[in-house]
């Protein structure tokens, strides 16, 4: 890390589509090694806000920068190239390689070889850079227990194994900010329990600043050292888990009316 | 799954270079250095006319894997190859008569003439995908032809451009046997340096811009510059292709490089197997023997006397035209993975025989 600055500093942000609305001035900052999340109903803006910052979409109104650097007019790549990995909410896997290709992708931006010398292969030294980089992605491989399906086509893979070897991708990147579009969604209580304790690693031993989108309140709670409540493209929240939990806007918006619950605690009982 | 099923007990990898191998097993990559041998044995055991043969398989074949870099590994698509491959014949042609240049280097030279010709056509490809990309690529057909008709100064116009015979070390090549190893040494490097791009980093990058071109990008691919290289290095390897065609035949006119060459490469390799190195050979042998077989059937027939009226040797003449069209068809329809695939499945039934999996 460069600064002590904030990684991942968002200004104003506005994006519009015609006459929608999808962002409205929102800021927000991550600073370095913080697990940070975004929560919200659906169509509230998560995914937007993610895609304004790897760069799918360029904010109508306001910055984003990146470690100090103003990210808003760069390409998804260059993002990528300067440490910013993601994945996506519905998977997004190139299906028809292997699980370790598609995690050798990850390292796209690392690898020198290219068209010239890889062609060469035994000549250029693109064997022995090849190799190098598998041992990385071995590491990944490792660390997210997917060795088994290492040579199996991706898009033969279960959905929870899908997640993973996405989220592998996204790790060989080596990112110093990784963005997870709801790292859970449709997964079983344990395969949860498996992704938490990797996103738990991610931030903590492998030193990833992590964005999270997630709808799973039980894992946000737990595991996020912030989080921040989108409604309708603006935000109403941010804080500690608690205090956000406890703000009267989110019950209203998010996890309903107050009075809703108590009706339904005196009907149970 | 099938990689690593095909894998005999006790092979074990140790190492990941051994991982990286080309040929699963050494059995395999035995049989094909075995295989390399026994064809450059051809012209020794064999009769000119399956020379010649194997040498329009060649040159096709180096094309066809440039349509496959783009087509079936990239996920654009060219209706202007055969284009290329013309354009790859008169360079070559140009650049041996004009400045003297061998034509052993006259030819790689043409390769990276196309190659720069490819990149100024494959420009729409930044932007387009998909039909309307077939319908710029499809424009770049047509204005290569014009291009091949009109300008006299590169191609000798209307009455084409003679293309020197290959020369090695002083001594002149002619004949088929001396080409041959010509086409031989070209096709082998040529699928070398296929293969070895499409297991690094720039030819993963081609299949993640097929396969997701979002996330391709998100995982910091540059859309732009690997959809044009790959029309580049398809043009590439069109050029190659053609200047040797040019060489082979001595003669390049501008008629032999329609839109109906453009679609035969696309049947090369559909027929093989879209994204699939060998596949590309496989679908070349295919649609240069599929003609000839059919040939020697029709003309195995006119041993009986009501084949040889001229009413039924005209129609068998037919019938062989859509006999291919018929089996371009019935590969699409039973074998749409191309044959590549097929002969993954041939080796998995031998590999698992008695057993059916």
């Amino acid at each position: 890390m460069t600064s002590q600055g904030p990684i991942l500093q968002i200004s104003d942000v506005s994006l519009v589509f015609g006459g929608v609305r999808a962002l409205s001035d929102v800021s927000f900052s991550v600073q370095p090694g913080e697990l940070f999340s975004i929560i919200g109903p659906n169509g509230a803006g998560k995914t937007s806000m993610l895609n304004c910052v790897s760069g799918r979409y360029a904010p109508t109104t306001g910055s984003v920068s990146f470690n100090g650097q103003d990210v808003t007019g760069l390409k998804p790549n260059d993002r990528a190239e300067l440490g910013i990995g993601r994945t996506f909410q519905n998977l997004a896997l190139f299906g028809h390689m292997n699980v370790l290709d598609n995690i050798m992708v990850g390292r796209h931006h690392l690898l020198k070889n290219n068209f010239m010398n890889g062609p060469l292969y035994w000549l250029g030294g693109a064997q022995k850079e090849e190799l190098e980089h598998r041992r990385f992605c071995e590491d990944v491989i490792d660390f997210l227990e997917i060795s088994h399906i290492r040579k199996a086509t991706a898009g033969t893979l279960s959905y929870g194994l899908r997640k993973r070897v996405e989220l592998a991708r996204a790790v060989a990147l080596r990112p110093d900010l990784i963005l997870l579009d709801e790292p859970m969604a449709g997964m079983n209580l344990e395969e949860k329990e498996d992704m938490a304790r990797f996103i738990i690693d991610l931030n903590e031993e492998w030193g990833m600043t992590v964005v999270m989108i997630e709808h799973d309140m039980g894992v946000v709670m737990d595991i996020s050292n912030r989080v921040m409540v989108l409604d309708f493209g603006r935000k109403i929240a941010e804080g500690e888990p608690d205090e956000v939990m406890a703000n009267k806007h989110v019950k209203k918006a998010y996890l309903g009316e107050e009075d809703d619950d108590t009706d339904e605690d005196e009907q149970v009982a | 799954m099938a990689g690593f099923s095909m894998r005999p007990c006790g092979d074990f990898r140790t190492t990941y270079r051994q991982d990286t191998r080309i040929f699963d097993t050494t059995v395999v990559r035995n049989a094909a250095i075995l295989g390399i041998i026994a064809v450059a044995l051809i012209p020794f055991v064999l009769d000119g006319y399956y020379v010649n043969l194997f040498i329009q398989i060649s040159y096709f074949a180096i094309a066809a894997l440039g349509l496959n870099i783009l087509v079936g590994f990239t996920g654009q698509i060219s209706l202007g190859h055969a284009a290329f491959f013309g354009f790859g014949a008169f360079a070559s042609a140009w650049i041996n008569n004009t400045t003297g240049i061998p034509v052993l280097l006259s030819i790689p030279l043409a390769g990276l003439m196309t190659a720069a010709v490819g990149l100024l056509f494959g420009l729409p490809a930044a932007r387009i995908k998909g039909l309307y990309l077939a319908i710029a690529t499809l424009a770049a057909q047509f204005i290569l032809e014009d291009f091949f008709a009109r300008a006299n100064w590169f191609t000798g116009g209307s009455y084409g451009a003679a293309a020197n015979p290959v020369n090695v070390f002083g001594y002149e090549i002619y004949d088929d046997f001396s080409f041959f190893y010509v086409c031989l040494f070209f096709l082998v490097v040529m699928y070398l340096l296929g293969t070895n791009l499409m297991r690094t980093r720039d030819g993963r990058a081609f299949v993640a811009v097929r396969d997701h071109y979002l996330s391709a990008e998100i995982m910091g691919i540059n859309l732009t510059k690997y959809r044009l290289m790959s029309f580049a290095i398809s043009s590439f390897y069109a050029g190659i292709g053609g200047a040797m065609y040019g060489h082979y035949l001595g003669f390049v006119s501008a008629e032999g490089f329609t839109i109906l060459l453009s679609i035969q490469f696309l049947g090369m390799i559909i027929i093989g197997g879209l994204g699939s190195v060998k596949g590309t050979l496989m679908g070349t042998v295919f649609m240069v023997l599929l003609p000839e077989v059919m040939e020697s059937g029709v003309s195995a027939l006119s041993v009986f006397d009501w084949a040889s009226s001229t009413d039924v040797t005209d129609g068998l003449a037919y019938i062989k035209e859509m006999a291919i069209g018929l089996a371009i068809i019935l590969f699409l329809i039973f074998e749409p993975d191309g044959l590549a695939h097929r002969w993954q499945q041939i080796r998995a039934y031998w590999k698992l025989y008695p057993f059916s999996y």
